[in-house]
């Protein structure tokens, strides 16, 4: 076994124990989070990139499962929905691994490095800005709490294609497998590629299948077990998990994902589409930032010493900013939900 | 507020004190954990699975039970935040 475990400091564990909580918080409430930081920070601490990935899977999937059956209680999850998009998502971390191993062979990690930035800031920016005008339209609307379907989601369920149709009681939602199947396979794909899949899955069940941004965000923590449980499973065999470590996050972030799924009952529904393009935009800003350090190290670009560590700090600084800023909006938007009236 | 007696302490205790005797032999046993939690031969690798299990059932209801100790519950039923909403 050649993997680098470390040693562990007080520093190191009071990082993970807030990363943990605020990674969990901004998970409970919007499916996922907490992984863009994590992963990094653990190799700044000296952990290989690959014990920091399969560290951060093993605490990612008994948070999930928490999560997921916190928000169970309060009927926000789809199973069906959870477990179909896990199926197809497991294709996609599959294929997805394996390109990335080929981008790794021919490119270099520098190369690697690179694919996964411009596909965090491409993506990230794309999809953050549309879910951004979604919320912002949603908050100028009269009735802010009904959330409607976006006219494209509308669309995909009109579609009747005999032999594939699926119904989703919680999410409300019959569509054809059709869509849902390769809409788990971007979200697999993207996980395997960034490590975050619910930033294509959450948005993708909202606006590509027509569930509501609770339901969306709630479901995602299925697929998250499920992707957590089956790359967990993988990495162990390879002897890559550090225990020590995924439980020292799991030990803060359980008390921020109960806190997040408690939270989504105060919230209009979109401050989670808020919460979630306000992290996706700012994370993309934080790859963009190291993207001239990668072409730096391809002899693309002449950035190197200490400009290169100059943007990778900016960059490191932006992902924490990241989880700051969804905290605060959680935080924010709970104690003022719980000064609004409530049922007998 | 007689809410302080529904708070469930013994429940927030007794999945505490779980939870703190799970990390005390993670931790007290370091060494041992890391070599044989890193192993890949056999049924070894299940091990770091086993263990997430175990910590995230202790571990999730106290924490659950931390929050509701403190008050801090979900929203009972929504009532109409709707109350403008459905007026208009």
């Amino acid at each position: 076994m050649d993997a680098q475990f470390i040693e562990l400091t007080a520093g190191n564990i009071a990082f993970l124990l807030i990363v943990g909580f605020i990674g969990g918080l901004v998970s409970g409430f919007i499916g996922s989070g907490g992984a863009f930081v994590l992963t990094p920070g653990m190799m700044s601490m000296g952990a290989s990139g690959v014990v920091a990935v399969a560290s951060n899977l093993c605490h990612k999937f008994p948070k999930a499962l928490v999560g997921a059956r916190k928000r169970h209680k309060f009927g926000q999850v789809d199973i069906k929905l959870g477990l179909v998009m896990a199926a197809s998502a497991s294709v996609g971390v599959w294929i997805g691994a394996g390109f990335m191993e080929s981008v790794r062979r021919n490119h270099g990690e520098a190369g690697s490095n690179l694919y996964v930035s411009v596909a965090f800031v491409v993506v990230l920016t794309l999809v953050g800005l549309f879910v951004l005008r979604d919320a912002l339209q949603m908050m100028r609307r009269d009735d802010a709490d009904r959330e409607q379907t976006h006219r494209f989601a509308g669309w995909v369920q009109s579609v009747e294609i005999p032999g594939t149709m699926m119904t989703f009681h919680v999410a409300n939602v019959r569509v054809s497998a059709l869509f849902t199947l390769p809409l788990g396979f971007a979200t697999g794909l993207l996980a395997s590629t960034i490590a975050v899949g619910g930033f294509i899955g959450v948005p993708g069940m909202i606006y590509l299948l027509g569930a509501t941004s609770l339901v969306a965000s709630a479901t995602e923590l299925v697929i998250a077990f499920a992707m957590g449980l089956a790359g967990t499973l993988k990495y162990a065999m390879g002897g890559f998990v550090d225990i020590r470590l995924a439980m020292l996050i799991l030990l803060g972030s359980l008390f921020g994902i109960q806190l997040g799924a408690i939270g989504t009952t105060y919230v209009r529904p979109h401050t989670i589409k808020l919460v979630t393009a306000m992290i996706m935009l700012i994370v993309a800003v934080s790859r963009a930032l190291v993207i001239p350090v990668y072409l730096g190290e391809l002899g693309v670009l002449a950035v190197a010493g200490p400009a290169a560590k100059l943007l990778e700090g900016a960059s490191f600084a932006f992902m924490v900013a990241a989880l700051a800023v969804g905290t605060f909006v959680i935080v924010g938007a709970m104690l003022k939900g719980r000064q609004l009236p409530t049922g007998p | 507020m007689d809410n302080d007696a529904k708070k469930p302490w013994g429940k927030l205790i007794a999945t505490g004190t779980v939870t703190a005797i799970l990390y005390t032999l993670l931790f007290a046993f370091e060494k041992d954990v890391m070599a044989s939690f890193t192993r890949t031969d056999g049924m070894y690798p299940l091990l770091p699975v086993a263990a997430a299990f175990a910590f995230s059932l202790s571990h999730g209801a106290f924490t659950g039970y931390f929050w509701d100790a403190l008050g801090v519950k979900a929203r009972p039923k929504v009532q109409e935040r709707s109350d403008d909403a459905d007026a208009l």
